[in-house]
């Protein structure tokens, strides 16, 4: 690039930085208190714009001028709605699980009044002598935000906000360097793509550079179709704007005039943030033509999937961008090389290239310094299911899936007993205990029969039946199969059937062979990683909860007492409270009634099994239990 | 009938006009004929492929092929239940027979009254309140069989009320 373009670069975004940074210490250090409010879509979910007119209406009632701000999500989902609020003469606080009401507290007591109200806080942002701070948290010794540092603490909509801590600094420097140099930085910082497979960036990269053909394509992988993981959402909700700096950047390295947001279809409130930031980025002249004057020009195009598992593979959702049926093609030739409409195209995860700017900034060193030997960087996981802190978690390659599950996850609630996680998705497994010290990583997890995934870690108890997650997930990808290949479709529909046959209890001894046959046939036979890895879930469960599979099939015992055919709700009558019918009104079928004693008596032909009467059975008499097999029922007289 | 297709017609070519005649337009153009009619009525996909001037077949094999695309006209009110992992480990599969029970229907069905359409959908993103159903875009945490309940109570009195109103 020309000298003179340079330094219209460098001059143009000085100013702009500099606006920028004006505004957000007007925020921070004007002198007034601020309050920010959660509302990702888990802030949402949880009430969060609720809370968000609560303290409008109250800041209006108390005559106080302080802005509101909405910011995303900062992974303490379990919390939400999340408020903080900062304060002159105060740490940044945080205050969880707030409703209107203690939204009102807040600002009458601590924005008026001096009173902290401690009873609700979460968390200081900055360690101070007034209150524990997350820093203290046991859960901040073992992780490291890197890709998730602005979430919940800069204003999504706000462009300002993004370049005030930093951000589009990295363009700025991507722009004085020649693309093959960014290249080889991605390359030395040993990146691998974070959309489940792997494969290293810059070599992607690399390949994409040096393909002929032209336009050049740069899509960003939003599709998140792992039904149990929401990082990527999060990352879009939440800052955007990291995401298409590192297109800008990538779109550079590659020498594309043109790049795809593309956005998965059940995220609607990722889908308008990441389009206002689109719409800002193009109004400072940081997307579209000559940007900042150099002589780059890119844009990008948002594009919502329609809701189809497969297209996040990369062929597929290379066919539906051009606007056909989202059906997978034979790789090689890769997309690389032969991708949109025949063009080289490089396709990268969300996560992926929210790294890039931070290597640029940092340094390929300064990446390699994190991780493991094979796998560098941060990770990303969005903890669901039986643990105590479920959220976003940030935590360097080679953490032990221990350390995330019970020290950032703080274990299992309800005193139960952890069984497995499942990682990775319809693609992945599910590891037992045995293996919670295994450092993560790609290679780690591969070998023990799961993979890294995009980052969905669903952890279950005892009360997870492993047969039946296994059917979960073959149930969806024989959903999902685009139908193309023979062993993908008929396949998984066929183990499908052995395994809803086991979860009734009619299944026998030999078909767990001929599960495994099968999965074999399937895994060879397909075409795309999604028949390649659907049989993954049941070989996992198969290797490690055997003893499951047999009791479901020699006992017709479902040891978790989950699969509904294989258990019976009963009420113990001794336990059962004369003077108490809690149970009798909440049956949606009318399954209960009391006997002559007044002991109630579930009628079996009639029961659902919704499991609804032995939450509402007051703890004090606990009379309602779960049996298998059914059989354990004592027959009514 | 002839009266509503028309209007039908008229409502889609209106949406085409806004777009350029090339066929990697065929999804956001269908997304928003969706957004404005609610499905798909044959007239709408045949307009479509006049327009794109591609064989009407190869509209709706891209109609039938997407989740998100709908051959039925929706209720007034959706119900999404999650089967995501979590809402699904946690008895999203309960919510979902109740919700079949009460409504009458099974999934990717509209009841006769086209009042409620159910649907199921993987992960809306608040694992943390697993078994969610979101109704009319509001996810509702923690649905329970007596919560679908709940909900079906609060739809008919608010019901009752608007019809007192209007009285
Ligand atoms: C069935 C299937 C679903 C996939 N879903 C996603 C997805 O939701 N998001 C994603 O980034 N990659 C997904 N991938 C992987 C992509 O094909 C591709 O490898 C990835 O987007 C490349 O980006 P990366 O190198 O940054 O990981 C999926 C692959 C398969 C086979
Ligand atoms: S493996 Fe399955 S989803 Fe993939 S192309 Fe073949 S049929 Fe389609
Ligand atoms: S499990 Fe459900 S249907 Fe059966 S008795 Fe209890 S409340 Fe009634
Ligand atoms: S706190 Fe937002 S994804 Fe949870
Ligand atoms: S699994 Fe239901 S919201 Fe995530």
């Amino acid at each position: 690039m020309k000298a003179a373009g340079l330094q219209s670069v460098v001059s143009t975004f000085r100013e702009i930085k500099s606006r920028a940074e004006s505004q957000w210490w007007e925020l921070r250090d004007g002198g007034k208190p601020v309050v920010l409010v959660g509302t990702a879509t888990c802030g949402r979910a949880a009430g969060a714009l609720e809370v968000v007119q609560a303290i409008r209406d109250e800041l209006k009632k108390q005559k106080l001028d302080c802005p509101v701000i909405e910011v995303g999500c900062m992974g303490h989902c379990y919390a939400e709605p999340i408020v903080t609020i900062i304060k002159p003469g105060y740490p940044p606080i945080c205050y969880g699980h707030v409703n209107p009401v203690i939204a009102e507290r807040l600002i009458r007591e601590f924005i008026l009044g001096d009173d902290p109200c401690l009873e609700f806080v979460l968390g200081a942002l900055e360690e101070n002598d007034l209150v524990p701070s997350f820093s203290d948290f046991p859960r901040a010794k073992f992780e490291k935000k890197v890709i998730l540092k602005n979430c919940g603490y800069i204003d999504p909509q706000q462009i300002e906000h993004y370049i005030a801590n930093g951000g589009y600094s990295a363009l700025v420097k991507a722009l004085q360097m020649p693309p093959e140099k960014i290249i080889d930085e991605v390359k030395r910082s040993g990146l691998r793509g974070r959309g489940g497979a792997g494969f290293p960036a810059g070599e992607k990269w690399e390949i994409c550079r040096n393909a002929s053909g032209k336009p050049k394509y740069l899509i960003c992988n939003g599709d998140e179709g792992d039904p149990g993981a929401f990082m990527d959402r999060a990352i879009l909700e939440s800052d955007p704007h990291s995401v298409l700096e590192g297109m800008l950047i990538a779109g550079y390295a590659i020498g594309a005039p043109f790049g795809y947001l593309y956005v998965r279809a059940e995220y609607p409130l990722a889908v308008r943030r990441a389009q206002l930031a689109l719409r800002q980025a193009r109004k400072l002249n940081l997307l579209g033509r000559n940007i900042l004057g150099s002589d780059f020009s890119f844009d990008i195009k948002l594009f919502q999937g329609s809701g189809a598992f497969v297209c996040g593979e990369e062929t597929a959702l290379i066919a539906s961008l051009e606007g056909k049926p989202g059906i997978p093609h034979y790789r090689p030739p890769y997309p690389a090389t032969n991708g949109l409409y025949g063009k080289p195209t490089l396709i990268n995860n969300v996560k992926t290239l929210s790294f890039i700017r931070h290597i640029i900034q940092n340094g390929a060193e300064w990446f390699v310094s994190i991780g493991t030997e094979r796998s560098k960087g941060t990770a990303v996981f969005a903890l669901a299911g039986k643990v105590v802190n479920t959220g976003l978690t940030e935590v360097p390659m080679g953490t032990t899936l221990r350390q995330v599950i019970f020290d950032v996850g703080s274990g299992i609630p309800g005193g139960k007993r952890f069984k497995a996680v499942q990682i990775g998705g319809p693609s992945g497994g599910c590891l037992p205990e045995s293996a919670l010290d295994l450092p993560i990583d790609f290679d780690s997890l591969a070998d023990a029969g799961a993979m890294m995934g995009s980052g969905g870690m669903i952890v279950l108890d005892e009360d997870d039946c492993m047969v039946e997650i296994a059917r979960y997930f073959l149930d969806f990808t024989q959903r999902e199969s685009c139908g193309k290949c023979t062993f993908c479709r008929l396949g998984t529909k066929q183990m499908l059937e052995v395994l809803d046959e086991i979860t009734k209890g009619k299944g026998k001894i030999k078909d767990l062979d001929m599960l495994v046959e099968l999965a074999e046939d399937i895994k060879a036979g397909s075409l795309c990683g999604l028949g390649k890895t659907a049989p993954n879930p049941v070989l996992s469960t198969l290797r490690f909860f055997r003893d499951e599979y047999e009791a479901h099939i020699k006992e017709g015992r479902c040891p978790a007492l989950m699969c509904r055919e294989l258990i019976a709700y009963y009420i113990i009558p001794e336990k059962c409270e004369r003077s108490c019918d809690a149970c009798v009104g909440t049956c949606t079928v009318e399954a209960i009634s009391a006997n002559k004693k007044r002991v109630k008596v579930i009628d079996q032909e009639k029961c659902v099994k919704c499991g609804t009467c032995l939450t509402s059975c007051p703890p004090q008499y606990n009379a309602v239990v779960k049996l298998s097999p059914p059989s354990q029922v004592p027959a009514s007289k | 009938m002839i009266e509503e297709q028309a209007k039908v017609k008229q409502q889609t070519r209106r949406i085409l006009n806004r777009f350029g005649r090339k066929r990697e337009n065929l999804i956001p153009i269908l997304q928003k004929v969706q957004g404005k009619l609610g499905y798909f009525p044959r007239e709408a996909m045949l307009e479509i492929a006049e327009f794109l001037d591609m064989p009407e077949i190869d509209v709706y094999s891209v109609v039938t092929f997407y989740n998100q695309f709908r051959l039925i006209p929706p209720g007034k009110h959706s119900v999404r239940v999650c089967l995501g992992t979590a809402c699904h480990m946690k008895g999203g599969y309960i919510a979902l027979d109740a919700w079949k029970r009460r409504l009458d229907i099974d999934r990717g069905q509209t009841t006769l009254d086209r009042e409620f359409d159910l649907e199921t959908v993987a992960c809306v993103g608040c694992c943390v309140m697993a078994p969610v159903t979101v109704v009319d875009d509001k996810p509702q945490a923690k649905v329970e069989p007596t919560k679908v309940d709940g909900i079906l109570l609060s739809f008919k009195l608010e019901k009752e009320r608007q019809g007192e109103e209007s009285r």
